[in-house]
């Protein structure tokens, strides 16, 4: 702060406190239809004061997944789908992109830059853009509703393989030099010196990666038909597909906290390596 | 920057890019080229006999009216995501940097938005904004506005327009919040003791030492709302009432999976890949900038 301004302060935190009232209003509107009875939770306007369903709604959504218009498996099940995948994507996209970087960064052999150049290009093919063809290659393979399906595809990063390759460039060449005098071999360098070093880094990825892998929705859309293979975006909207009339929206609205408790715990947990991570691999 | 200290080894480098470069062969170039090569095809809805028919699907596409109102509605919903969510997130930053007791308690508020997928977002906003029900638009009633995005076009592009920025919010502050506090102090102070009070200060020293960070949140946003979106319009509107809300991705699967009409769609994808394209490169240039001002 440059000079004293007591009124200029007093306007930041208000301005603050307002903005931080409109990123939690919908949270809260949610979790107070989610201890609602459905009547309450169906009133126009919804009272803005919490109902006495919270154990009620919230157990049976986990049990039994509790729709009675829509079948939807439960939240339990679809939770630990979610949980899996993006366990796979996290850990998968660290693991082949640090292995792919120490190769670029560490060895000069022949194609080097042809394999780097592949990698990057991922980086312009969204799975957006290429849905329909590599849905073909999913289901050629027999993948449709497979935790492999669901996070095979997912799993390249050329960012992750970017800031991998950017960090082991920082990291001295006395340390490599030391390891081959000692008579160390690459893959011991690498787990003895490298991987201690990155840890911060895998840390930083895996908290943005993991958040990822959990709120995917297009591709699931696509690999997952049966009911046991949903995670939980898909299960929050097969709840609502039923038209308006039907929708019982304080067991969704319960959903939907269960479903943003996960990520949401992981980002402010981790709050320091996760805008670590996110910084480092946008720049 | 290349490395002195090096490893020989005959195979062990392949062996290390093999799990990179198999998922990528699979995933991502055989089904690019898959697109590129069904976009100059023809096929029957069973998929079952092709004919080549050269560039007659982006032909096609660029004379459908639909296709071009989905370019509209696109560049429309990505201009007002972009402009009022940056817009948003930099006024919060700007008031964040100021203060320092509690910066780091409301930091920890604004940024969780980011762990909500999307489609949590979109049937949250769906809730609120619900015409029968929802919080929203019960107050906007009472002021005098009939809330119904799903008769009234311009009220469902509003309502993505909100999810889609309340979402974003957390990624564009962080970002601002990260760059005010790399501008030096003194350069700051000095203006102050010129005597230049703090709007003065922000247009004149803030803003354009902030203009590469903005310009890079231009380009991660427009990618967004073209790209991370669907699943909030596949949880609200459904591209509709009518098409109105049908941006270019949601068109492509709309078109592709519900459609079966797999030419267009990959025509489609071939054009959206032409737009990433160019817009990574964009970013890459920024980042070149950025690294010679270091």
């Amino acid at each position: 702060m440059i000079e004293r301004r007591p009124i200029l302060d007093l306007i930041s935190h208000l301005m603050l406190i307002l903005g931080v009232a409109i990123v939690a209003f919908p949270i809260y509107v949610a979790f107070v239809a989610s201890t609602q009875t459905p009547e309450q939770a169906a009133l126009a306007p919804i009272s803005l004061i919490p109902g006495d369903q919270f154990f009620q709604n919230y157990a049976s959504v986990i049990v039994s997944g509790a729709s009675g218009n829509v079948s939807v498996p439960p939240v339990a099940r679809m939770m630990w789908v979610s949980l899996v995948s993006a366990l796979i994507i996290a850990i998968g996209k660290i693991t082949i992109s640090m292995l792919s970087a120490f190769a670029i960064v560490y060895f000069r052999f022949p194609g080097r830059s042809l394999f780097f150049w592949m990698i990057f290009v991922t980086l312009m093919l969204p799975v957006e853009v290429r849905i329909t063809p590599t849905y073909q290659v999913i289901s050629d393979f027999g993948m449709l509703n497979s935790y492999a399906g669901l996070t095979i595809p997912l799993i390249a990063s050329a960012t992750a393989t970017f800031l991998f390759r950017q960090f082991f460039l920082t990291v001295p060449d006395e340390l490599a030099e030391a390891a081959r005098i000692d008579g160390a071999g690459p893959m011991r360098f690498f787990k003895d010196v490298l991987w201690p070093l990155s840890r911060t880094n895998v840390i930083a990825l895996f908290v943005i990666m993991f958040i990822y892998g959990w709120n995917q929705y297009l591709w699931p859309l696509l690999v997952s038909t049966e009911q046991s293979m949903y995670p939980i975006g898909i299960g929050i909207k097969t709840m609502i597909a039923g038209g308006d009339a039907a929708i019982e929206w304080n067991m969704v609205m319960a959903t939907l906290i269960l479903a943003m408790l996960p990520p949401g715990l992981v980002v402010v947990v981790m709050q320091k390596w996760f805008v670590k991570g996110l910084v480092d691999s946008e720049k | 920057m290349e490395k002195r200290a090096r490893f020989k080894s005959a195979w062990l480098p392949y062996a290390l890019v093999t799990p990179q470069i198999l998922v990528t062969l699979l995933f991502f170039f055989w089904p690019a080229a898959q697109a590129l090569y069904q976009s100059v095809l023809i096929q029957d809805s069973f998929g079952t006999t092709s004919q080549f028919v050269w560039f007659d699907n982006f032909r096609d596409l660029f004379n459908d009216a639909n296709y071009l109102e989905s370019f509209k509605t696109t560049a429309m919903f990505s201009i007002m995501v972009a402009f009022f969510g940056l817009s948003l997130s930099l006024i919060l930053a700007v008031f964040a940097d100021r203060i320092i007791k509690g910066a780091s308690v409301y930091k920890t508020f604004l940024i969780w938005p980011y762990a909500v997928s999307p489609v949590v977002v979109g049937v949250l906003w769906l809730f609120l904004m619900n015409p029968t029900l929802g919080v929203i638009a019960h107050a906007l009633r009472n002021i005098g506005v009939e809330w119904n995005n799903l008769l009234n076009g311009t009220h469902a592009m509003i309502l993505i327009v909100m999810a889609a920025i309340w979402k974003q919010i957390s990624y564009n502050f962080l970002f601002f919040l990260a760059g005010l506090q790399a501008i030096p102090k003194s350069l700051i102070e000095a203006a102050a003791i010129d005597g230049a009070g703090p709007v003065r200060r922000f247009f004149t020293i803030v803003f354009p030492l902030l203009s590469p960070t903005t310009f890079f949140l231009l380009v991660i946003n427009i990618v967004y709302s073209f790209f991370d979106t669907f699943a909030i319009i596949e949880a609200t509107t459904h591209g509709g009432p009518g098409k109105e809300t049908e941006i270019l991705v949601y068109k492509v699967f709309q078109d592709g999976f519900r459609g079966g009409d797999l030419g267009s769609s990959a025509a489609q994808s071939v054009v959206l890949m032409v737009i990433v394209i160019t817009l990574t490169v964009l970013q890459f240039k920024y980042v070149e900038r950025k690294v010679q001002y270091s």
